[in-house]
């Protein structure tokens, strides 16, 4: 089973260092976070169990929060994850077809991953980035103001990324 | 998105500009240039001229409201906190904007995070927080690092730490990020998660004030409401009151989006007309590519929707105003509010079914599920606005709209209900004739939209 390294050991002892004593309980959704960046993008039952004895708390506890909100992942995703807003002022703006777009393109449907394992597919709810639609977040970052020609250079970005990389 | 590309969508204009004056300075990001523009200066007069009670009481005379949506006066809202011997009470900023429509907050906290730390500093002088903390919606992760590297830089400066400017303040500030659910935006929910828990609203009373974070006096306030600390502190809570109108003061940030030509975040004087803002190139520049106006939504995705004919004037025929009273002006029979400032334009073409739909998806994904008629009444709205948009829909479904909306509103523990039932309500009020269309012609439904039919039309004024 893995377990965080040193250098994400320090990042989860500067997390827990904000609060007072008694309350690391805290730190659970920063710390989720850690865990999912940390262990290939999604989080397993055992990383959850992981997660709770880090922070003394009991595993229902990490569970019923990771199943509550919807950045954590509860099975494996793509390399790359591709996430679609698809809430009225993207809507208005051409999400619909972006979402489509990215579908056939891939063969793949929202909330799946392409056979190779390079990208996931998914349609979200408003990201407050409602000015620069339509929009997805992949990783970190937003991709805004998306065409079709956008979603073609990305992809291409991606693949070639994964060829250098191997 | 690189700084450098949005920085265009700044618009100046001759309004007066309280919190996105300096916003187009080049690195005014990072902490030296913030001081040298006159950064900070709020912070040396509250700390070391003013003491907390004064400074509530400034913001109390600003007559600012929260910005978050709810338009509650800040002033007496950090009023109600308890202050019980020993017990550390707390600051938390809400950064968790999720209202569809609505990415101000992101702006400020983007190009301005200074802005932001330098007014927490200050309320967090004036409430007594020594550790405060910014709650920031999951999805904005990079914007975690920006505030990091502001709080760092504050920190290295002597504004933030122990002992600030030598006064004895000590004052930490952390960024928490969420993870993804609009209900940690109500405040209640917000100390839940971060509490580590699932973001569930709490049942009031207690309220915050008296017991919040970690069963402590807790204030939460939005990221704009807590900017605004900073030239209400510069020139004056009477100063600043003396910008807007009535019981609208100070400056607010509207971020604009759908079918118009800039869409952005801008700062207005609360004197501004609704046509003005829509229709003038200092703002909104009018609606794209020629189109004609069918319906806004002037305050975030929850505030009732109105019509082209009802927008720009109100029902007694009086020019609408971009401000908290004018914006509700008629009530929900005729008016909408000002909500979070999020202004959603919908164009000739655009299908107000299919937006309501999208709308009530949204709200039923973020219900949190503790309450039934918002957990089960959400899934309904959207299962038959699903099938009055594709096609499917009975003239029944529309009066069952009506009802399951209203058995929402009210009858929940958290305003998530009403943000999801005020939506639909809206729709069916003032565009009924849309949805009858749909259910009568169900096959032409899917081929084209209804399109503006008589909703610009100008509304007879009785005399």
């Amino acid at each position: 089973m893995s377990k965080f390294n040193d250098e994400q050991l320090k990042e989860f002892s500067r997390l827990v260092a904000r609060y007072p004593e008694g309350k690391q309980k805290s730190a659970l959704l920063p710390v989720l976070h850690l865990a999912q960046d940390s262990f290939g993008g999604w989080l397993s039952a055992e990383t959850m169990d992981y997660v709770a004895e880090m922070l003394q708390i009991s595993p229902i506890e990490v569970y019923e929060v990771a199943t509550f909100y919807s950045m954590y992942n509860l099975k494996p995703i793509g390399k790359h994850l591709f996430e679609v807003c698809q809430t009225g002022p993207c809507m208005i703006n051409g999400s619909d077809d972006i979402i489509e777009y990215i579908g056939t393109k891939l063969g793949i449907k929202p909330g799946e991953t392409t056979t190779d394992g390079m990208f996931t597919l998914k349609t979200v709810e408003c990201l407050g980035a409602c000015g620069y639609a339509p929009m997805m977040q992949m990783g970190k970052h937003y991709r805004e103001h998306l065409t079709k020609e956008k979603i073609d250079a990305i992809i291409d970005e991606c693949r070639k990324n994964a060829a250098a990389n191997n | 998105m690189s700084a450098e590309k949005m920085l265009p969508q700044i618009i100046k204009n001759m309004g007066v500009k309280l919190l996105l004056d300096k916003a187009h300075v080049p690195g005014i990001r990072f902490f030296e240039t913030y001081r040298k523009e006159g950064g900070y200066q709020a912070v040396e007069k509250a700390l070391k001229q003013m003491d907390p009670a004064s400074i509530v009481e400034e913001v109390k005379k600003s007559g600012v409201r929260g910005r978050g949506g709810a338009g509650f006066p800040a002033g007496m809202k950090w009023s109600f906190i308890a202050k019980p011997e020993g017990v550390p009470r707390h600051l938390v900023c809400n950064a968790d904007e999720s209202e569809p429509g609505t990415f101000k907050d992101r702006y400020l906290m983007e190009f301005l995070p200074h802005l932001l730390i330098e007014g927490l500093i200050i309320s967090s002088f004036a409430l007594g927080s020594n550790d405060t903390y910014i709650y920031i919606r999951g999805e904005y992760a990079w914007i975690v690092d920006i505030l990091e590297q502001a709080i760092d830089e504050a920190k290295a400066a002597g504004f933030l730490g122990k002992n600030i400017l030598g006064t004895g303040f000590d004052c930490n500030i952390y960024v928490q990020r969420g993870a993804g659910a609009y209900i940690c935006g109500e405040e209640t929910a917000l100390i839940e998660s971060l509490e580590g828990k699932r973001g569930n609203p709490r049942i009031k009373p207690p309220f915050p004030a008296i017991e919040g974070l970690w069963k402590r006096p807790t204030v939460v306030n939005n990221v704009e409401t807590l900017a605004a600390v900073v030239p209400i502190i510069n020139m004056g809570g009477d100063e600043y009151a003396k910008i807007g109108v009535g019981r609208s003061t100070g400056t607010k940030l509207i971020s604009a989006c759908g079918n118009i030509n800039k869409p952005g975040v801008y700062e207005i004087e609360m004197t501004l007309s609704v046509e003005e803002f829509l229709y003038s190139d200092e703002y909104c520049g009018g609606i794209a590519n020629g189109k004609r106006l069918k319906a806004c939504i002037p305050g975030g995705s929850s505030v009732p929707i109105l019509p082209a004919n009802l927008l720009l004037k109100t029902a007694k025929g009086e020019t609408r105003l971009m401000n908290y009273e004018s914006l509700s002006d008629g009530g929900f029979a005729t008016g909408s509010m000002m909500g979070s400032g999020g202004f959603i334009v919908l164009d000739e073409d655009q299908c107000i079914v299919k937006n309501t739909y999208t709308l009530a998806r949204f709200y039923r994904h973020e219900s949190c599920g503790q309450c039934s008629p918002c957990r089960e009444g959400t899934g309904w709205m959207e299962k038959i606005l699903k099938n009055i948009d594709t096609g499917k829909g009975k003239m029944s479904d529309i009066d069952l709209l009506w009802d399951i909306q209203r058995k929402i509103e009210g009858n929940t523990i958290c305003p998530l209900g009403d943000a999801a039932a005020w939506p639909v309500a809206a729709a069916i009020r003032h565009f009924r004739d849309e949805f009858e269309w749909h259910v009568n012609h169900p096959e032409e439904a899917q081929k084209r939209n209804y399109g503006l039919a008589h909703y610009a039309d100008p509304i007879h004024v009785p005399a």
